[in-house]
């Protein structure tokens, strides 16, 4: 190649600016919300004994968005006889049977897409593009998913029967409401399962929306039993005697304070914790494509994913590169409206988790890291965080340990693959990594050397409904997707 | 022995400018396609789309009447006096003269295909004396083709001396490198096509991604790998080298995605007739009636816009 000509060598900047400002594109389906909710048992919605209730707001413009029922343990106890009553029928039905349900439940789903996909944004705070494109869709897929399964349960464990459990407490977290909804009731009822469910006290809408849809597909009652509200009706769900099984996603330390209370009883568990996942990439990789997959590992839904990609180990050859590109390329992010169709980053869920990510930033600042937030005009109103990125992090900064949970990237580097695969692996978690390279072999050694659950080569929070998903460590155990998903909803005979 | 190889060559060339990743620049241009553009801004793109399209008709049937038609339609796309004029008309050579008889004093230019467009198989020598004689007869600007068999056996240095060569024939006359991106097939070789052509080129000058002429023309994908290579060019270098997609652009919709890729990734420098191009003949008409439509609410029927480039 000819030598570089005269020009204002290094200086050369690009301009992302307001020449062509988009104008609002509000998303405008109705998402048919109730002013209040009550709880879902026995297939049908009631109030709570406990009397009380709690307001959800919408976290872009802290609004009211509805009143929802706040279960007591008298509720969750009623939860419980209901499911212990639908088991006999539920688990006795050919799975075809079984099967028939589920498929209609996600074809009502789907039919009902756009009115869900608005309601989730609204609920939660994540951008209408991705309950749209993502969340919506691929809660479908899993109960599209499971459904097929219920069939074929012969075929799950090649030689041994399957058999259900019987009743399942599942408590679920607020960043993929609907879709970890989703995770959790399939493949517990295509296995033949029932289920009472708690869903987070910040986003129980499209929870108690998805019970319209169970009605309207028939399910016998009890089979699927909705209980709202915040901690402690989460702790009467997982602690009740008449669970077979729990089931838990959410934060290491409620996951941990669970296992002690279900020390010493014979309850099943699976546990879906924090992470603080690894985004290598090294000097052979096609850089651009990998900026584009760093981002969408920290940025989707603000960051708000426990397999985000929140530790970027970049080699050092390339880290300049990388860190320069990475800076354009969040330039041009959008914050803002989550209802709005062009919204890239949404607003934080909750006043409380906004308050968590402020002060784990300030922790950054003060031990040292450099902060680097693209210039962007946030809503006065509402919890949002504008895309950060952290560079000369080292091992020992808190915001290099701790589960941020935010749209917040720590940035550190490395200069041998066993230096990537050393630091990667020196945190308490191990739900997820990412490898960027050209070299097919190198891939294939640090998916086996990463103690994570899932490594991502060349991309990144792929997910698919047949890909067993889940932690090493203290990131959880048991999987959810897939075969092996289905098996920690079953007793093998 | 193996350092010298054609092979060899290709390798160094891939790893000085890097490689693309085909699932991730597909997965990055869908995002692209799921922006919604309203009300102002998309009758801010729409005019800005019909200001950068180089208005074309490349075929063996054209005439200086076809000719005259297509210049009064760069000129005055629509009654409407609002719309801009389009940025150039794209001829053969043999139709440069007529082409700048009628455009002259308009600000619309005349850019002429030449170096035995579109296959570019003849001699240097021929090729550069129709770059010359496309130039003399008024041409403004010059769309060039890349020695495609040079490059895929590997012969860089050629393809380059033959693009310098061009731009010396040029004078004047801004330049638009055609790489021909379906025979190149891979993203890697059309982004080592971009640098191999952007070292040689002046700031000004464009590359542009097809003839039209071959089964697949610009995508948002080759359109992203080629822009890309120019912001990666310009920040090492300060060069600002125009692009040009060509063919297949049919339709409103389409160049406005393509505008927001260049809106995300080269940023608003870039939002002109000066850096980037469409080359297109139908895709006039599908911007002229969306903007009709943002103006009164409705579509208005075809023969309500004069048609004076069908096909391509």
């Amino acid at each position: 190649m000819a030598a570089p000509r005269k020009g204002s060598q290094g200086r050369a900047g690009l301009i992302f600016g307001d020449l062509w400002e988009f104008d609002p594109a509000p998303e405008t389906a109705d998402p048919k919300l109730k002013a209040r909710y009550d709880l879902f048992i026995n297939g049908e919605f009631v109030r709570p004994r406990s009397g009380k209730t709690f307001d959800s707001i919408n976290p872009a413009n802290e609004q009211k968005l509805a009143e929802i029922a706040l279960a007591g343990a008298a509720d969750v106890d009623r939860a419980y006889q209901a499911a212990t009553k639908a088991f006999k029928g539920w688990s006795a039905l050919p799975g075809r049977e079984r099967g028939k349900y589920i498929f209609r439940i996600a074809r009502l789903l789907q039919d009902r897409a756009r009115e869900f996909a608005v309601a989730e944004t609204m609920d939660g705070g994540k951008p209408i593009k991705e309950s749209r494109d993502f969340d919506v869709p691929m809660a479908a897929a899993h109960f599209f998913y499971h459904a097929g399964w219920a069939d074929k349960l012969a075929y799950v464990a090649p030689g041994r029967g399957v058999a259900p459990l019987g009743v399942v407490g599942q408590v679920i977290p607020w960043n993929f409401p609907l879709l970890m909804l989703a995770w959790k009731l399939a493949p517990a009822l295509a296995m033949g399962n029932c289920v009472v469910l708690k869903p987070a006290e910040t986003t129980s809408v499209t929870a108690l929306k998805l019970a319209e849809i169970l009605q309207d597909a028939g399910l016998p009652p009890g089979v699927v039993n909705l209980v709202t509200g915040a901690g402690e009706t989460g702790a009467a769900v997982m602690g009740h005697p008449a669970a077979a099984k729990v089931a838990f996603t959410g934060s290491t330390e409620v996951g941990k304070r669970i296992m002690r209370q279900l020390a010493g009883t014979d309850r099943r568990m699976t546990m879906e914790l924090g992470g603080k996942a690894a985004n290598i990439v090294f000097d052979d990789a096609p850089i651009d494509q990998a900026v584009e997959g760093i981002v969408n590992g920290i940025f989707f839904n603000q960051g708000h994913v426990c397999c985000a990609g929140s530790r970027l180990l970049v080699h050092e050859p390339v880290a300049e590169r990388v860190i320069a590109k990475l800076k354009n390329r969040i330039r041009v992010l959008r914050v803002g409206d989550p209802l709005d169709k062009n919204t890239d980053l949404g607003a934080i869920n909750s006043r409380e988790q906004l308050s968590r990510i402020t002060r784990l930033v300030a922790s950054g600042v003060r031990e040292g890291a450099v902060k680097y937030q693209p210039p962007c005009m946030l809503p006065k109103k509402g919890f949002y965080f504008p895309p950060t990125l952290f560079t000369h992090v080292t091992q020992s900064h808190r915001i290099a340990r701790e589960e941020i949970f935010g749209p917040v990237l720590s940035i550190l580097t490395f200069r041998t693959v066993d230096e990537a695969i050393e630091k990667a692996n020196n945190t308490p978690y191990g739900l997820s990594a990412g490898v960027w390279t050209d070299k097919g072999s190198r891939i294939l050694r640090m998916s086996t050397e990463l103690k994570a659950g899932v490594v991502w080569a060349n991309t990144f929070n792929r997910f698919d409904p047949s890909s067993p998903f889940g932690g090493y460590k203290e990131s959880g155990f048991g999987r959810e997707g897939g075969r092996q998903g289905l098996l920690d909803y079953a007793r093998l005979a | 022995m193996l350092p010298r190889s054609p092979h060899a060559a290709h390798a160094r060339l891939l790893d000085e400018v890097g490689g693309v990743d085909q699932v991730g620049i597909e997965e990055r241009v869908a995002k692209f396609t799921t922006r919604s553009i309203k009300k102002a801004a998309k009758v801010w793109g729409l005019n800005l789309a019909v200001s950068m399209t180089d208005l074309t008709t490349l075929e063996g049937k054209d005439t200086p009447g076809k000719i005259e038609s297509l210049c009064r339609k760069a000129i005055s796309p629509h009654d409407d006096l609002v719309v801009p004029k389009v940025a150039a008309v794209c001829v053969y050579p043999s139709m440069v003269r007529a082409a700048k008889s009628h455009v002259a004093g308009t600000g619309v230019k005349v850019a002429s295909v030449a170096t035995a467009f579109p296959s570019g198989q003849t001699h240097l020598r021929t090729r550069l004396a129709e770059v010359r004689g496309a130039v003399s007869d008024g041409a403004d600007e010059v769309d060039m083709v890349i020695n495609r068999g040079a490059f895929l056996a590997g012969e860089f240095t050629r393809v380059q001396d033959e693009i310098s060569s061009v731009v010396e024939a040029c004078g004047a006359a801004a330049l638009k490198v055609i790489l021909e991106v379906s025979e190149l097939e891979t993203f890697d070789n059309i982004r080592a096509a971009s640098f191999l052509a952007m070292g040689v080129l002046r700031p000004g000058d464009f590359i542009k991604t097809s003839t039209g002429k071959t089964t697949l023309n610009a995508t948002l994908g080759n359109n992203q790998v080629m822009i890309e290579a120019i912001r990666d060019f310009y920040l090492d270098t300060g060069i600002a080298i125009g692009m040009k997609p060509a063919g297949g652009i049919k339709t409103a919709k389409q160049s406005l995605q393509f505008l927001i890729a260049v809106k995300e990734t080269l940023g608003d420098a870039w939002l002109t007739n000066k850096r980037y191009r469409f080359g297109a003949s139908s895709l006039l008409n599908d911007l002229l009636r969306q903007l009709e439509k943002e103006k009164t609410g409705a579509y208005q029927a075809p023969y309500y816009f004069s048609e004076a480039a069908e096909s391509y």
